[in-house]
């Protein structure tokens, strides 16, 4: 059993999470400049870059958190890696969407295999989407959870080379659709960033401790109900991907 | 570089990408919500499984003979 | 007493492999076919007299990357039906030899399987002859093939232990191997141009040279953790 307190900062941390966000959606309205070349529409970029290098943070995070377990054998790392993954995925989903849009609203077709970033990200979510299945089909809960912290880790590592390789697939023919204006950053529209960038990096801590309580509460209950009814009551751990602590 | 779309062509896209992630947001508190629910429950369950082996003890003592 | 060298038992491993393939038959012969089937397959669906450049150099790297899946999932299925990895775990060895062994056999058959697949290649689906470029060629392939060879004996490593191994070995090492076929396909596509190799661009091999690298280290480092204690 787990004596980490997971719920520890999670009220100062969403408190935060929505301050960043708000404001930061806040400032990208009514702050930051239109854009000369892609005008209103820029603006998804605030919402779109944020979530996408936040999920690839996260699943390098799931990557450390299984080099940790292997490591050190605490059972408590591969629930933070497995969460870790989790909402990456859930925020990888929501870049790729925005992404969508965001080229549908620039190019007129909802996919460009152009973009590099984008194609790469895609990659990522694939080799991601697996994460689950394979956990599932590995029935004995030790070597599931040695397996997948492997899978994390050649995951993580995975990110910043498979992002090099198609940056660097990426012709000059093309301009990049999805960048921000022709030259530098002005200042107001980096500060802008920025912040959406915190906002979304602090929901992101947010959401993997409030989903870490619920999973350790959830433990705690069921050894709870096993003191307590003793053999009658005792129900079998259905098979899942999830670790159990 | 494709042309900047108008105001009004644009607005709805960018509508469209911040409701997605509010929507995920919100998908995310409903789950957590029904995890909740079902955890305060379980607990119900379980104080009640605690009272009645507590009532359970009460009773088996008081059978000893005098 | 001292353990056997872990070069010995490389050796011995990758030995006892290569014994059971020319017993066997079952992985090179199945890549052969697969491979020149599938390059017949293109000559007729892109009734294109011959490939050059780019084109050409996808064709063949996406298909060099199914014939290689072919054989991650038959590289451990001895070992797990036959007991060979409770065999092997008694001994008294260093275990990441088993990784070694079994990497160093699949880039073996990847080179075998290229000096059949690129002179079919040449022919089916090329005009101009490779001649010219052949070092620069040779020099990508051996890299792609470590790559693929690290990467693939990991995930055939970690699959054969689950319940899907056939459906799991190309979902995950597909992915994981995207930035070879990038590297290589960007790579080997100015030798294979109509009007004469071009020189390979610098940026492509040191891809590779890193993949390999980063990965190399990372499942050198991490194999141990797939066997079981």
């Amino acid at each position: 059993m787990t004596h980490a307190k997971f719920s520890r900062g999670l009220v100062p941390l969403s408190v935060l999470s929505v301050v960043l966000l708000v404001g930061g959606f806040a400032m990208v309205f009514f702050y930051a400049p239109n854009e000369a070349d892609q005008g209103f529409v820029q603006k998804i970029f605030y919402l779109h870059v944020p979530l996408a290098i936040v999920a690839l943070c996260g699943f390098v995070a799931g990557g450390i958190y299984g080099i940790r377990f292997l490591r050190k054998g605490d059972r408590t790392d591969d629930l933070r890696s497995y969460v870790a993954i989790h909402i990456s995925l859930i925020l990888a989903i929501g870049a790729l969407i925005t992404g969508s849009i965001w080229a549908k609203a620039s190019w007129g077709s909802w996919w460009v295999w152009d973009e590099p970033t984008l194609v790469s990200f895609l990659i990522v979510f694939l080799l991601y989407a697996c994460y689950q299945p394979l956990r599932f089909s590995i029935e004995d809960p030790e070597r599931q959870a040695r397996y997948a912290a492997v899978f994390a880790i050649v995951g993580g590592a995975f990110v910043p080379l498979n992002f090099m390789a198609v940056r660097a697939a990426d012709s000059l023919i093309h301009p990049r659709v999805l960048g921000t204006t022709g030259g530098a950053m002005p200042g107001s529209m980096r500060l802008t960033f920025l912040v959406c960038l915190a906002g979304m990096a602090a929901l992101f801590i947010t959401l993997n401790k409030y989903e870490l309580t619920s999973k350790q509460a959830t433990f705690a209950l069921r050894s709870l109900r096993r003191r307590l009814a003793g053999d009658d009551d005792w129900v079998p751990v259905r098979r899942s991907a999830a670790p159990q602590l | 570089m494709s042309p900047a779309l108008p105001l009004d062509d644009a607005g709805p896209y960018v509508a469209a990408a911040y409701l997605v992630f509010l929507a995920l947001v919100v998908i995310y508190v409903a789950i957590m919500a029904a995890k909740l629910s079902r955890i305060s429950r379980e607990i119900n369950e379980l104080a009640e499984l605690a009272a009645r082996r507590d009532e359970q003890r009460e009773a088996d003592r008081e059978t000893v003979p005098r | 007493m001292s353990a056997t060298p872990t070069r010995a038992v490389i050796a011995a491993l990758i030995r006892k492999d290569l014994r059971r393939e020319l017993r066997t038959q079952e992985s090179l012969p199945a890549m052969a076919l697969f491979s020149v089937t599938t390059f017949v397959l293109f000559h007729f669906g892109l009734d294109a007299r011959s490939l050059e450049g780019d084109l050409a150099a996808g064709v063949f790297w996406v298909t060099m990357l199914f014939a290689a899946v072919l054989a991650i999932n038959r590289q451990f299925v001895a070992e797990r039906e036959e007991g060979g990895f409770d065999g092997f775990l008694l001994a008294p060895v260093d275990r990441t030899a088993l990784f070694v062994a079994k990497a160093a056999v699949l880039f073996g058959f990847l080179v075998a399987l290229q000096v059949v697949a690129v002179p079919a290649f040449a022919i089916l689906l090329l005009e101009p002859s490779p001649g010219p470029g052949l070092p620069e060629l040779a020099g990508m392939l051996l890299l792609a093939d470590a790559g693929i060879a690290v990467v693939g004996t990991l995930v055939g490593a970690l699959a054969v232990q689950t319940r899907a191994r056939e459906v799991i070995v190309p979902l995950l090492a597909l992915p994981l191997m995207i930035p070879v076929v990038i590297a290589a396909a960007r790579g080997t596509a100015p030798l294979w141009l109509e009007a004469g190799a071009a020189a390979v661009e610098g940026r492509w091999p040191l891809i590779l040279g890193l993949y390999d690298l980063v990965f190399g280290l990372l499942a050198y480092a991490v194999f141990d953790y797939l066997l079981d204690e």
